[in-house]
């Protein structure tokens, strides 16, 4: 039996302001509990709100980006629910006159072909607080964090237009890579910069949509990879063996890769919507607009045809170089300073990011800086040092133990390219392996370049390593050629 | 009494809180009298006379006299601002740092604010001294003050009967000269009803006019504060020193604030007054109606033109308030959840169990009738029947305004159908109470400025005449309102009882 995957996302980014969006409180990840929260923050009576200038320009830049549509009169409503993290008993967010209109953002699929994801629209919003379940808190209580509470939120919310998890995350990726060129998330997925709502339906092709779920507050790519496939599986496995899906709200666990129900849709609250009488409707104009139309960076999909052409990479290198501002800034400072652009990018690509996945760090928290490893792809270039021994000079750089010249001095890394000393050993080779030297000789000239593998293993063993092995071979080929 | 309290003879205790604000203001440039002495003056009389009218929920005696005392001193170095060592109340409605601020609730009878209100802040800049905050209904909810926590306030003319609402401690206050001014807020007529009914000057300005910041929401689009006095002179100095512009709340409107008291003089010569038919039908009575007609007559004597206008729409008024303040209301009341400040519930044994008790012990049940309403209004099937409609029957009720504007400067009628109530008359029919503001909830539907001036007296009970001004035109109004206290005498009219009684009241130290 056919099935087809219909996924909406709605995508919460923490805008990088300095302060919160109605108050002056900071918003700095990490401090103690309730230190940055002002009375406003708390909600005490009396209090007003007072929309943060920046949080706009940043949810205007990130509508320019997307080409959509800016209103001009963007209006904020109150959602109201009692949760003891979310103060006022309301949040305020934008519902029916929303900061950004319609727009689009395009991802290339695995097969290397494009599809436009269609942006329904993009509003303001406050974050709530947090509840503390664990800590010391007398029998039976919990501890409210209000550092949090007032947040700016841009809350982005796609049309039905995912047909899978793949794209699912190569649209999250999307996202994550122009929030971040634009600098106005800090796209910190451990720190719930980034929060993804995945709503799923299934359906036969050429069917009406099928009853959605909806599942919250997935933190990762792979979650909600993940969290996908596992709702999918359950909704096509309910349906085969004649269930219905009920419209929900459900709660992934990435530890346990399970997902429960939160609520179903006769629980939700009813939110009484209506437009928040203390704040005007921000009206904006043209001019305000294209202002900061003159101060958008260079956007992810620019960039990636620019890496192509300027550094002459493949479309898929550039587009990993160029999918994160931290990421493509890393790649930009490392090439220019090495001057070698592909090494680098393959560096990058490789070594970098997988040790990068392996402690869970982002490129921004790299223990290796651009200049370092600049540093070291120069050293392979001119001779100094082979690939192998670049690895042991990367893990010395991660391991903080300086640069890759002071590493190869340290760690006596240096290639020998000694010519004397190569024909030594070349020399020295070649005499221990006459069964070798035979069949070189006897062989078709067409296959005698695979042969050369064996000598240039022993060459290298004999020399531990540290003969040049671009050197090893010229003079190889040169030696065996003389005994044709 | 002719021995002065203490044996100072600066201070005529039969006298001195006669004075109007002005007077006093004089008084302290002319060296008649110390702020310190005014002030311990007015101590007295709260302490002495208010348990009769329940005016005050809290009084400030030694932070007041610590006022007076530092006011006296910049005073004397030559450093007298606006209200140098003036003594006034502020409504139990403006967070007042370190003072507790109650809102006339349980829920927030142990609230005690770390900041002030931008109107309280304006005062305290101006050297203002403050006695005390005055009682009011439950969340600025009633047109009666039987709504407060702390018991309803009783009108100083008659004491079996309603000061009116919400701003009714402050208005008895007035009335019964314990405090020459005090500070008020109007959201359906919560200034102008209570001044009505106490015969005292009141007025609410153009929303926007005065910062809503630290003054404790009940409708945030209607809400707005105003000052309270004997007379339009003194209200005013006090608008003078209230309406600023405040970058703190988002709806306050960036105007320059003119001096209010540069108009009062004006000939009202040419003057087009507009007489709404619609507030003076059914439901009026009889005495208010004649004692507002000579009010107009008055003005008439004065060079002003009366002109019959229509606000046809007038009837919408009190239905669609009763609709958005409330929605409003549902939502800002909210926060009160026991999880911050404020009232919680003892043991409560989980969440649920301590939203529900602390919302039901917290709030009386007119708070709790509000919210019920507002929450309805708002829920989703309804919204359309009755939110928006209502929000489409307030544009209909400001265009009537903005129309009847172009013909005329300012609008007069009454401004409640009747003089005071007894206690209870009302209890049972919220209707019948809601009714109570049909003259001036338009006014904040519109967002436009509105006055209540005492215009005569209905068995010896206050009438007050309203008058309506233009958007930011509270100048116009209160020249009017000013010259028709020059030709009467309405304004100087005090109820019976309100002297002290004995001669062994401290004084000054």
């Amino acid at each position: 039996m056919e099935w087809e995957t219909v996924i909406g996302l709605e995508v919460h980014a923490q805008l990088a302001t300095k302060s919160k969006i109605f108050s002056g409180s900071s918003t700095a990840f990490g401090a103690e509990p309730n230190t940055q929260a002002s009375a406003l923050d708390l909600a005490m009576p009396g209090t007003l709100p007072v929309p943060n200038e920046q949080a706009f320009r940043y949810a205007i830049m990130f509508g320019l980006a997307i080409d959509a549509e800016i209103e001009k009169a963007s209006i904020f409503d109150r959602k109201n629910y009692f949760y003891p993290d979310l103060p006022k008993a309301y949040q305020t967010t934008q519902l029916d006159k929303p900061i950004v209109g319609p727009g689009h953002v395009e991802i290339e699929l695995a097969d290397g072909s494009k599809k436009s994801i269609r942006i329904h629209h993009a509003h303001l919003e406050e974050d709530a607080g947090k509840s503390l379940h664990e800590g010391d808190f007398e029998q039976g209580m919990s501890g409210i964090d209000l550092n949090r509470a007032g947040t700016p939120l841009v809350e982005i919310v796609s049309e039905p237009d995912i047909s899978n998890s793949a794209e699912a995350v190569a649209f999250a990726k999307k996202l994550h890579s122009i929030v971040t060129s634009l600098g106005i998330c800090d796209g910190e997925m451990s720190q719930g910069s980034m929060r993804f709502d995945v709503n799923i339906s299934v359906r036969k092709p050429g069917a009406e949509l099928g009853t959605r779920t909806e599942t919250k507050n997935l933190n990762s790519f792979r979650f909600m990879e993940d969290a996908i496939a596992l709702e999918v599986e359950r909704q096509i496995d309910l349906i085969e063996d004649g269930g219905r899906i009920i419209q929900e709200t459900r709660l992934y666990n990435g530890d346990t890769k399970q997902a429960r129900s939160m609520r179903s849709k006769e629980e939700a609250n009813d939110y009484r919507y209506f437009p928040c009488p203390d704040l005007l409707p921000v009206v904006l104009d043209d001019d305000y607009i294209e202002s900061i139309r003159q101060t958008l960076p260079e956007l992810p999909d620019a960039k990636h045809d620019r890496f192509m052409e300027q550094y002459g990479l493949s479309s898929y290198d550039a587009n990993i170089l160029s999918g994160d501002a931290h990421m493509a800034q890393f790649f930009e400072t490392a090439a220019k300073t090495s001057g070698e652009t592909k090494l680098t990018a393959n560096w990058i690509i490789g070594e970098v990011s997988a040790r990068l996945n392996t402690e869970d760090l982002s490129i921004k928290h790299c223990p290796v800086s651009a200049e370092q490893l600049a540093g070291m792809v120069a050293r392979i270039t001119d001779g100094t040092i082979s690939s192998k021994m670049a690895k042991q000079v990367f893990e010395g750089m991660w391991n903080g133990e300086g640069d890759a010249d002071t590493i190869i001095d340290a760690k006596g890394l240096k290639q020998v390219s000694d010519s004397g000393a190569i024909e030594a050993l070349v020399d020295e080779v070649i005499a221990n392996s006459d069964k070798q030297v035979e069949n070189y000789r006897n062989t078709d000239e067409s296959k005698r370049p695979k042969m050369l593998g064996y000598f240039v293993g022993q060459i290298m063993k004999a020399s531990k390593g540290q003969a040049n092995p671009k050197q090893v071979n010229e003079v190889l080929l040169k030696k065996l050629n003389e005994l044709l | 009494m002719t021995d002065s309290i203490m044996n100072n003879p600066r201070i005529d205790d039969t006298t001195m809180h006669n004075k109007t604000i002005a007077d006093i203001i004089a008084g302290l440039d002319a060296g008649e009298f110390t702020s310190v002495e005014i002030t311990q003056h007015y101590l007295n009389r709260i302490k002495q006379l208010d348990s009769s009218y329940n005016s005050y929920i809290t009084i400030n005696e030694e932070s007041a006299l610590a006022q007076a005392k530092a006011a006296d001193k910049r005073r004397a170095e030559g450093d007298a601002p606006a209200f140098c060592g003036v003594p006034i109340a502020h409504k139990d409605i403006f967070c007042t740092n370190g003072v507790r601020t109650s809102c006339g609730s349980k829920m927030l009878d142990n609230f005690v604010p770390p900041y002030n209100a931008t109107v309280v802040e304006n005062f305290a800049n101006a050297g203002a001294v403050i006695l005390g905050k005055t009682n009011m209904d439950e969340f600025a909810m009633g047109s009666s003050n039987e709504t407060s926590f702390y018991g309803p306030v009783k009108n100083p003319w008659d004491t079996n009967t309603v000061p009116g609402g919400s701003s009714g401690g402050s208005a008895a206050a007035v009335a019964a000269q314990l405090a020459p001014g005090a500070t008020a807020t109007d959201t359906g007529g919560s200034i102008r009803q209570p001044a009505a009914l106490c015969g005292v000057t009141g007025l609410k300005p153009t929303y926007g006019r005065v910062s809503r910041w630290g003054m404790i929401a009940f409708a945030s689009s209607l809400d707005q504060g105003g000052p309270m006095a004997r007379t339009a002179e003194d209200c005013a100095l006090m608008l003078n020193v209230m309406a600023s512009f405040d970058p703190k709340d988002s709806t306050s409107i960036d105007q320059a604030v003119p001096d209010y008291t540069d108009n009062l003089n004006q000939p009202l010569k040419g003057l087009k007054i507009g007489v709404p038919k619609e507030y003076f039908e059914e439901g009026l009575n009889p005495g208010t109606e004649q004692a507002v007609r000579a009010a107009l007559a008055e003005f008439e004597k004065q060079g002003a033109t009366l002109v019959n206008i229509s606000l046809p729409h007038s009837k919408l008024a009190v239905p669609a308030y009763y609709v958005i303040a409330p929605a409003e209301a549902s939502s800002n009341l909210s926060r009160f959840d026991g999880v911050r400040y404020g009232h919680r519930c003892e043991d409560p044994k989980d969440l649920r169990d301590m939203y529900m008790r602390t919302r039901a012990e917290g709030f009386g049940d007119e708070v709790k009738r509000r919210i019920l309403v507002g929450a309805y209004c708002l829920s989703a099937g309804y919204y359309d029947a009755y939110y928006r409609k209502a929000q489409q029957a307030r544009r209909l009720i400001k265009q009537d305004f903005v129309d009847a504007f172009e013909q005329v400067d300012v609008i007069m009628g009454p401004t409640s159908p009747s003089p005071a109530f007894e206690f209870g008359s009302k209890g049972d029919d919220p209707v019948a109470m809601y009714l109570e503001d049909i003259y001036t909830i338009a006014t904040n539907l519109a967002g436009l400025p509105g006055m209540s001036v005492p215009c005569g007296l209905v068995d010896n009970k206050p009438v007050g005449l309203q008058i309506i001004g233009n958007y930011f035109d509270e100048s116009r109004m209160l020249n009017a309102a000013h010259q028709f206290q020059q030709t009467t005498a309405w304004h100087q009219q005090a109820p019976a009882g309100i002297a002290l009684k004995g001669k062994d009241v401290g004084g000054a130290k």
